[in-house]
């Protein structure tokens, strides 16, 4: 009897933890949805943390004494791996003693400066996710409507073209109709740029992916000719010329900070993405198209119109990315100016899940680890690369969820979103 | 489908063909515009690395040349709407042939291209893609897309230059180049057959992770030691007793470097195997039906692990082609595309050897074209130039030019 009963109560306490957890997560499943790539995330950053100890000569070095001096190995590697870390944290927000003097310092004086520069690497940060948020928002929602938008790099540059030629060549308007056409413009860019392999898939059915590499190359050897020639600045170098201020997406702080609206308007971007989705009629055809093409047909969805409209809007918020580098970052084009992140919007769809609020968040994550990343290099001297690599780690990880439930234990759930269905196939 | 619908698609092709061959003609006859009495010369003597194998020069007579030309076409073309050719892939490759041949007289027009010398940089620029092209047919042709391509061709040029450089031996360097990248084929074998992931989502997740790698090691290490990126100088090309001395021919095809007569007997090799041998009827099966395969007791999951890690060792050949066959030392992000072109010449290809490696050559010639005619100063600008292969793509992929036949199950994970 008496085994029973404390059986009895452990299978409660059980069942208590369960519906804690229930709670916590208001839907069953939901916590695997986070943990799995929370876990993920911190899987690879422990193998970064390996690898930073083993380039590190000076670490090397010591571990051919490990059984000498075990301790002082273990000490000598840790110091190495907290030493790169806590620069990348100090790069990603900020050293936090000077922020709490420069905060002293603002409220009892009223100098901006020194606050401006002590939360700089924040804002730094920030301006990397926006161009994130709006990529893997572009990303994902192809991902939601069935298509793999591989091509979201060329449609930021298509974007950027037609951003930065509106933007320095309508003159005398005044910015509220100047600034809005010059993103509209950008957008459509991007849109009209995506769906050209969308309409190739509705009406041939040509494989998506190769086609949007293609229209990669094209867009990067069309930025090639326009900024050697007809978008090129009167010096010579290949640089467009500069995109007028009334095209400016206004900067939120002072100088120093370069953060501009652009931020705000790609959250409120990721709401409208989630509004659309999931609470439009037209928002239901895409996830349908994407989840079963055939019950879709059946239910009276036009699918070659919803396959081009994905591409489409896909094409847009990635372009978006793009139109927030130039008029809000950079004010001219140059070759160089999108450092991957049309591809690196593709592992953060795939870690949020293909949902906006997950692509924020790891876009988010991503923007603070690049912009630690620089900090990193020049402190500790580990290159900016460890971030691809985590990216590169933290895509296999989310594809295979398996590899992650094997290390830590944890029962399989039947997971939910498109990136389950990629993964189950 | 029907019978009907069939003949009714193969009609619509044909009359596209017809068109496509009239416009051609109008352009090619257009050309003539401001070419009278202008001549157009090609030098066909090869000068590469000291050595000249002379060949006397092609004068053309600008005008003539293109009036013929374009009569030719338009005659052909205006056949095609009345009769019809039986095979018309051939007929409209061979004219759009002539087409770029064309073009490339109007443009040396009144001066004087090295034909010879681009052809021999087309070969040299088409090997990675061919290899890489092989390494997509391996893979997909059991059933497995390798989008990574692309990746392992880094990570073998990477591994084959430091090998190389510690080494001081070439064929050591390759052999690990193609043993460091066909790790990489095994992580997205494992990946997409064991777990069933979906295989573009695992490539991408290569290419990134790849390209991370190599990065990292290049800035921690191979930039600090400078020892480790030197494998010496490109490896030498080869030549080929006798044959190298033929005019025009022997150095486009006789004095290479051994990767590219590699790249020729792979694929012979290929070829035979994939419709000749047991290993190929199955490698095919499994990608064309993977449970009729299984029943008939063929193990699919092996197969297929053996095609990707041909696969990969494949990529990791071309990626040592690239570094120590050709540059002599390793560059971030040096795979700069080629992956992807040779998915593109495989599709191109159809998925058989020879036609991708035709593809190859295809994207080789454009890229060599539009160095040449940069120097030639046509007056189109060279990068809208450079559009055409990715443009001619597109336009193969979506099928106007006869549709591509992908194995059935490709990209599709096999449970039993």
């Amino acid at each position: 009897m008496k085994r029973t009963a404390s059986e009895s109560r452990t299978n409660k306490s059980q069942q208590s933890e369960r519906s804690l957890w229930q709670r916590l997560f208001a839907r069953e499943g939901m916590g695997q949805a986070v943990l799995l790539p929370l876990l993920s995330v911190f899987t690879a950053l422990l193998i970064g943390a390996v690898i930073i100890a083993f380039s590190n000569v000076e670490i090397i070095a010591a571990w051919k004494n490990l059984f000498s001096s075990p301790m002082e190995t273990l000490k000598l590697t840790w110091q190495g791996i907290s030493h790169a870390y806590q620069a990348m944290f100090e790069g990603a927000f900020g050293i936090p003693s000077e922020m709490a003097k420069a905060y002293k310092e603002w409220k009892t004086t009223g100098e901006t400066r020194p606050l401006l520069e002590a939360f700089r690497p924040i804002s730094e940060s920030l301006v990397i996710a926006t161009p994130y948020i709006f990529a893997g928002l572009g990303v994902a929602l192809g991902f939601r409507g069935g298509m793999f938008n591989i091509g979201a790099e060329g449609q930021l540059f298509a974007a950027g073209l037609v951003a930065t030629l509106i933007g320095y060549s309508v003159k005398g308007l005044p910015i509220y109709i100047h600034m809005p056409l010059a993103v509209l413009g950008g957008a459509l860019g991007g849109a009209l740029w995506a769906s050209i392999p969308g309409a190739l898939k509705a009406k041939t059915g040509a494989h998506e992916v190769i086609n949007t590499i293609m229209m990669n190359y094209i867009a990067f050897r069309l930025t090639d000719y326009l900024l050697s020639g007809p978008m090129m600045r009167p010096d010579g170098l290949p640089i467009s010329r500069d995109v007028l201020p009334s095209a400016y997406i206004p900067p939120m702080f002072a100088p120093p900070m370069r953060l501009h609206w652009g931020f705000i308007f790609a959250l409120v971007m990721a709401w409208v993405v989630y509004w659309f989705l999931w609470k439009t009629p037209l928002g239901m055809e895409i996830r349908m198209v994407g989840a079963n093409p055939k019950a879709a047909r059946y239910a009276g969805v036009r699918n070659a119109m919803i396959t081009v409209l994905t591409m489409a809007l896909s094409g847009a918020l990635a372009g978006m990315a793009g139109v927030g580098q130039i008029l809000g970052v950079n004010h001219n084009m140059v070759r160089a100016f999108s450092t991957g992140y049309g591809f690196d919007a593709i592992a953060l769809a795939l870690l949020g899940n293909s949902h906006p609020l997950g692509v924020v968040l790891s876009s988010l994550l991503f923007g603070f680890l690049r912009g630690g990343a620089a900090r990193m290099q020049s402190v500790a001297d580990v290159p900016v690369e460890l971030i691809r690599i985590i990216q590169g780690l933290v895509i296999v990880f989310i594809a295979a969820p398996e590899i992650i439930r094997s290390l830590y234990r944890i029962k399989e759930k039947k997971q939910e979103g498109p990136t389950a269905k990629l993964v189950a196939n | 489908m029907t019978q009907a619908a069939k003949t009714r698609i193969r009609s619509k092709r044909d009359a596209a063909t017809s068109v496509i061959l009239l416009l051609e003609a109008v352009f090619i006859l257009l050309l003539t515009r401001d070419s009278g009495g202008l001549i157009s010369t090609f030098d066909l003597t090869s000068k590469r690395a000291g050595v000249t194998i002379a060949a006397p020069d092609l004068i053309l007579p600008t005008f003539a040349t293109l009036v013929v030309l374009g009569i030719v076409v338009g005659m052909v073309g205006t056949w095609q709407s009345i009769r019809g050719f039986k095979n018309t892939n051939l007929v409209l490759t061979s004219m759009i042939g002539i087409g770029i041949f064309a073009f490339l007289i109007w443009a040396t027009r009144d001066k004087t291209l090295n034909l010879t010398g681009m052809l021999v940089s087309s070969v040299v620029r088409a090997t990675p893609i061919g290899l890489a092209a092989l390494s997509g047919i391996y893979a997909e042709r059991s059933g497995v897309v390798n989008i990574g391509i692309e990746g392992m061709m880094l990570v073998g040029s990477f591994t084959s230059v430091i090998f190389a450089s510690i080494s001081d031996s070439m064929m050591i360097g390759i052999g690990a180049g193609m043993l460091f990248a066909m790790l990489f084929a095994l992580l997205h074998a494992v990946l997409s057959i064991k777990y069933r992931v979906n295989q573009i989502v695992s490539g991408t997740g290569i290419i990134i992770l790849a390209l991370g790698i190599t990065s990292f090691l290049h800035r921690a290490f191979i930039e600090k030691i400078p020892d480790l990126n030197s494998p010496g100088p490109a490896i030498p090309a080869f030549q080929i007793p006798i044959l190298w001395k033929i005019p025009v021919a022997g150095p486009i095809l006789f004095n290479q470097s051994p990767i590219v007569y590699t790249l020729f007997i792979l694929l012979i090799v290929t070829h035979v195997m994939l419709y000749k041998t047991k290993w190929g009827l199955r490698m095919r099966a499994v990608g064309e039906h993977p449970k009729a395969a299984d029943t008939l007791g063929i193990n699919v999951y092996r197969i297929r692990y053996f095609s990707v890690a041909l696969s990969g060792a494949m990529a990791g050949l071309a990626g040592a082609y690239m570094s120590i066959g050709a540059a002599g030392r390793f560059n971030e992000g040096m795979s700069a595309g080629k992956g992807f072109l040779g998915l593109a010449a495989m599709i191109f290809g159809n998925w058989n050897p020879f036609g991708a490696y035709l593809g190859a050559l295809i994207f080789g010639f454009f890229d060599s074209w539009q160095e040449k005619l940069s120097i030639l100063q046509v007056g189109i600008p060279v990068e809208l130039l450079g559009m055409i292969p990715y443009i001619a793509t597109m336009i193969v992929l979506a099928g106007f030019i006869g549709r591509s036949h992908m194995p059935a199950a490709d990209g599709q994970p096999y449970e039993k």
